[in-house]
């Protein structure tokens, strides 16, 4: 009884403090601290509830009913326990970033933004704990649709096209794609609700498996499998936060985890056996083709989007193995690539607030005028790397382990091909910003950190990354209870 | 005698009696409370309809005889789940709209005109209520004649000259429309001697096979279709909509075409029998790729329209092709996406107009650059320009209640899930499914994405274009905004709670699909 | 010969509808658009009034020495449709007056000719 007001709370919350946020718009230090106190309720909230999944139980809520026996239904799994808690927690986190960038910045539309960004926790949050594919598929419109405002917040023709490419690919890919799966597997199922174990009828034909797998896969846009990734790179006109919020808290976050969630909770392992192989071998063309265009853009964030691209093909390959040890990791890497990229891209943020540069090319020497963001810029890059005892080496060894204990070689040789690839355009970044001297046109104009705000929270998700590895007790437990419900 | 048997009567003599009045007050605020209080009562009378229809066992109807004559000699008024509901729809909108009339017509309608603007709307309201409830098929027609010929003057009170022009074509549209579905009328009664729809149908199973019940059949499709604007019979709509005063667009996109496809339904599946119709002639087919073209053609004809409210009635035009789209499935999944549809494209669409009104408004009082030369002393504050994307750059800086309430129920015609139009779409596809139809199910999807095209061609240009210099925040009035808002949350609120509209679609098409066997 | 007698009615039924909805596609004139509109109606006129006739059969009133009446049902019909097409009639040249006013003419190309003028001076003004 207790935990359905508490994930009730979880989703009405941010809701609240949007309406918060909004009213108070004449004042910005309370509309800020409206957007703190808010992102620190719903966090401790959302804790709440860890401790009772954990324990095994899994809180359901149901509100309206759209659709004759589908209702727009919550229940808290293990999984999205997890999706949960890290889309609260970074957001106390992002939140702390953005008033430091906002103002920095001195960007327009303050209150607009903060209240988009309320509303894009909420639907996170009703992602994270959809107890059937129509709440997921409706909240993953409601995300897309909300972000968009975010996405062109600087309201010039660049953010306008970005905002057509985000909108066109991930709109149009959960609509042509996506929505008839959903309808498909209502049509032969049933029921959309998940379970573990799958609901799809037995004795499916695999080809009929096969294309329902590929509509679920390419309709989910936001995770950004090719050839449906380009809304990412295209959404880099956004702010850094809205970058942050993007790429680590909500967007492509509620992509990976719809994956994984639909392949254990709606296919399960078993249904799945022998259907794969094909996006195994996309989810590993994407991760290595993404690092090859990573490795080739100057501009840093566009570096950074492609590096988030390959990176989720990860979670969708490790996924796609089955192995119950591979899908741990993937549900830990959703985790992993969180803490590690959030880092990444609000040191790209602070040297843009702090130094006006966007390109890799100006950042020689950039690490002794920035030591603290650079500082956290390279335990980011050393953790998506995989480099121990950083958390990215946790996830990345459980996917290893998995694609071994398959005999798959393939998926080993990938992600061994890619974290050298990771290393060739991650490294040289810091190689510049350490140990190349400062260039002249740089050192005619002085500059220091980046506005404290930023700072503070830029060591702070560097430190969550390097002591997540401690912690990481939870989340592992999380990751195994997914596995164990879902190949019982 | 209890009123509650009295309600059919009551149903269209009401509106009906609320007309004259209307006329002999000759006093625009008099009529307007007269009126209203009639759409209210009558929308009252709707659901004291429904609640009855609803304790009724499936299958049965209210049967209300006019006079106390008896069927099939007298005529009959007959309330089904199907009628109930567009009984519903119809009142509900005119109990909407007519509030909303009052501030709207102010800055639209000579002030001389207003009395007979409430004359005309009441008895528009009376056809299609009379329409709806009617079980007798030559009553169909007088009713419809009603309510045609008040729309036709309603569109002529548009405040441009061009809405006279687009008033007499669709004159003559409709009538020839009326006149092909009096000859179908006429050959039905030829060949059974009744004009009791459900009489008719027990004596057409004898004679079905008969060539003037194919010829019949044919009359009162083409008929009913050029009322119904379907595509290609759909060249009067655009311009009437885009000229008719805000409102009248709001009302008739709401209720006149989709009383014209209940109309289509009633002949179907009560009158002919779904055998007779959708198994033994390609109609299926010819309707299915009628309404594929309409939605497609008219959506993609729409994203290029360069004036607001062109650009959303070519959308009806597409969204009528996905009602039909459903009837040619012959299915209660495709019939229940139909009826649902009319519910709700009727909202969404009604709302849209409803706030391009609001903009209008706005433009009448802020601008008369174009005042156009009309006559009979219209005040030059009522002439106001058209709303074209040029004039509504950066409209969200000025109204943003209005620009917000538009892209939400823009929403809806995409079939955004949340909102209305997705339960249609819903199942719409899953009709397509059970045929086995996949490659419809994509291009009804494919089609949803021309519906992005022109509902974000709008959003970029009211939320990025720079507004023009010295523009203030100046929000449609609130007597305009609060209907047209309660519209937008209903769209919502029927994308998310679907108990009312898919219940009662469900119910009346699976008593349609089982009766008309 | 009986048949072609019998179905006579039907064939100038036919003719007026055809003739009447020719009118109304070939006309430009407003004012010939109505004529052929009320041809087109009055075939519709004949088509229920003609079966409703029978060769020797009465008014129908009960009267001694009388066992055959025509049917009464399809006159009280059509005297509604007349009633429908009169106000149809008068609606459609009420209209044509007041686009007369507006416009100056009520021939139909006049009137697009005047529209896509404005419309033009429209596109060059904005």
């Amino acid at each position: 009884m207790n935990t359905e007001y508490l994930i009730l709370a979880a989703l009405v919350l941010p809701l609240l403090g949007a309406i918060g946020i909004a009213l108070a718009h004449r004042a910005p230090n309370l509309r800020e601290g409206v957007t703190l106190a808010t992102a620190v309720a719903l966090f401790v909230g959302v804790c709440q509830l860890l401790d009772p999944v954990l324990a095994g139980a899994r809180p359901e809520l149901v509100l309206l009913e759209p659709l004759p026996g589908l209702p727009i239904a919550f229940r808290v799994e293990p999984l999205g326990m997890l999706f949960a808690l890290i889309a609260s927690g970074l957001w106390i986190v992002n939140s702390v970033y953005s008033i430091g960038y906002m103002r920095g910045n001195k960007e327009k539309h303050q209150t607009r933004f903060y209240v988009c960004f309320a509303l894009s926790i909420a639907a996170a949050l009703a992602i994270a704990f959809a107890g059937n594919l129509l709440t997921l598929f409706l909240f993953y419109e409601v995300l897309t649709l909300i972000t968009y405002p975010l996405v062109t917040h600087a309201g010039t023709e660049k953010a306008k096209q970005g905002g057509r490419t985000y909108l066109a690919i991930l709109m149009g890919t959960s609509v042509l794609f996506l929505l008839p799966a959903v309808i498909y597997t209502w049509y032969v199922a049933g029921t959309t609700d998940f379970r573990p174990g799958g609901i799809l009828p037995a004795g499916m034909e695999t080809g009929t498996v096969m294309v329902l797998l590929a509509l679920f896969m390419f309709g989910i846009g936001k995770a950004a499998l090719m050839p449906f990734h380009r809304w990412l790179p295209a959404a880099m006109v956004a702010p850094t936060p809205v970058s942050a919020l993007l790429h680590a808290v909500a967007v492509v976050k509620a992509g990976v985890f719809s994956v994984v969630k639909v392949i254990v909770y709606v296919f399960g392992l078993d249904t799945l056996a022998g259907a794969t192989d094909w996006l195994i071998g996309i989810a590993g063309f994407t991760i290595i083709a993404a690092s090859v265009v990573a490795l080739h853009a100057d501009n840093l964030k566009r570096r950074l989007a492609y590096s988030t691209v390959s990176q989720l093909s990860y979670v969708i390959l490790a996924a796609a193995i089955l192995a119950p040890l591979s899908v741990a990791g993937a549900a830990l890497h959703i985790v992993a690539h969180a803490f590690g990229k959030i880092t990444l891209f609000f040191a790209a943020g602070a040297i843009y607030t702090a130094a006006h540069k966007t390109e890799v090319s100006q950042l020689d020497g950039i690490g002794r005028r920035m030591p603290w963001t650079m500082g956290a810029f390279a335990i980011g890059a050393l953790s998506l790397i995989g480099i121990p005892p950083l958390v990215g080496f946790v996830s990345k060894w459980y996917m290893m382990s998995g694609a071994l204990a398959t005999d798959r070689f393939f998926v080993a040789a990938v992600i061994l091909a890619s974290t050298l690839l990771n290393a060739a355009y991650f490294l040289p970044i810091l190689h510049r910003a350490f140990f190349r001297p400062l260039s002249a046109e740089a050192a005619a104009h002085p500059h220091g950190e980046a506005p404290l705000p930023m700072v503070i929270a830029i060591v702070f998700t560097a430190a969550a990354t390097t002591f997540a590895f401690l912690f990481t007790d939870d989340f592992l437990r999380l990751a195994q209870a997914l596995v164990a419900g879902g190949a019982p | 005698m209890s009123i509650a048997a009295q309600l059919p009567a009551l149903q269209v003599a009401l509106p009906l009696l609320a007309a004259p009045l209307a006329v002999l007050l000759r006093h625009g605020g008099l009529a307007f409370a007269v009126v209203t209080a009639a759409a209210w009562a009558a929308f009252a009378v709707a659901i004291g309809l429904w609640l009855q229809v609803g304790q009724l066992e499936a299958g049965a109807a209210i049967s209300y005889h006019i006079g106390s004559w008896a069927p099939p000699w007298g005529i009959e008024y007959r309330v089904d789940r199907l009628a109930s509901f567009v009984l519903l729809l119809v009142s509900g909108m005119a109990a909407v709209v007519l509030p909303y009339s009052r501030a709207s017509i102010l800055r639209e309608i000579p002030r001389d005109l207003h009395y007979l603007y409430y004359a005309m709307f009441a008895l528009c309201l009376t056809g299609l209520l009379g329409i709806t409830i009617t079980g007798d098929a030559f009553n169909i027609f007088v009713f419809l004649e009603i309510s045609s010929l008040s729309t036709y003057v309603l569109i002529a009170l548009g405040r441009d000259r061009r809405a006279l022009t687009a008033a007499f074509q669709y004159l003559i549209m409709g009538s020839i429309g009326a006149t092909f579905i009096v000859v179908g009328i006429g050959f039905l009664y030829l060949m059974t001697g009744t004009l009791n729809l459900a009489d008719m149908a027990v004596r057409l199973r004898e004679v079905e096979s008969h060539r003037p019940v194919l010829v019949a059949l044919a009359f009162l499709t083409v008929g009913i279709s050029l009322k119904l604007a379907l595509f290609p019979l759909h060249q009067w709509l655009p311009n009437a909509y885009t000229y008719a005063p805000s409102a009248v667009t709001a009302f008739l996109a709401a209720t006149a075409t989709k009383v014209a496809v209940y109309v289509l339904i009633r002949f179907y599946y009560s009158v002919f029998g779904d055998s007779l119709v959708f198994h033994d002639l390609p109609l299926p087919q010819i309707m299915l790729w009628l309404s594929l073209m309409a939605m497609f053609g008219a959506s993609f004809v729409a994203i290029f329209q360069n004036n607001l409210k062109r650009l959303f009635a070519y959308s009806s035009v597409g969204q009528i092709g996905y009602i039909t789209l459903g009837l040619s499935f012959a299915s209660v999944n495709g019939l229940t996406a139909s009826v649902v549809h009319l519910l709700n494209h009727g909202v969404a669409k009604a709302a849209i107009f409803l706030l391009i009104g609001g903009i209008v408004a706005r433009m009448a009082t802020a601008a008369n650059r174009d005042a156009v030369p009309m006559l009979r002393g219209v005040p030059a504050d009522a002439v106001s320009p058209e709303p074209t994307f040029d004039r509504l750059a950066g409209l969200s800086k000025r109204m943003p209640l209005t620009c917000f309430g538009i892209v939400i129920a823009g929403l809806s015609l995409i079939g955004v899930p949340g909102t209305a139009g997705f339960v249609t779409k819903w199942y719409l596809i899953i009709a397509a499914m059970e045929q086995g139809q996949w490659w419809l199910v994509g291009v009804i999807l494919l089609s949803s994405l021309l519906a992005v095209a022109y509902v974000w061609r709008f959003v970029e240009v009211a939320y990025f274009r720079a507004a023009p210099e010295g523009s203030e925040k100046n929000e449609a009035p609130l007597a305009m905004l609060i209907p047209a808002w309660l519209l937008v949350i209903a769209t919502l609120w029927f994308g998310l709670d679907t108990s009312f509209t898919v219940g009662t679609a469900l119910d009346a098409a699976q008593e349609l699909v089982k009766n008309g066997r | 010969m009986s048949t072609l007698a019998g179905y006579f009615s039907y064939a100038v039924t036919i003719f007026l509808l055809v003739a009447g909805l020719f009118i109304i596609i070939a006309r430009g004139n407003l004012i010939k658009k109505m004529v052929g509109l009320g041809i087109f109606q009055t075939s519709v006129y004949l088509l229920y009034i003609a079966p409703g006739k029978l060769v020797g059969g009465t008014a129908p009133i009960i009267a001694p020495g009388f066992h055959v009446y025509s049917n009464p049902l399809p006159h009280v019909l059509i005297l509604t449709a007349i009633v429908v097409g009169v106000a149809t009639l008068a609606l459609g040249l009420a209209l044509a007056v007041r686009i007369h006013e507006a416009y100056g003419s009520i021939e139909e190309d006049e009137i697009l000719e005047q529209d896509n003028a404005d419309a033009g001076s429209k596109e060059r003004g904005g």
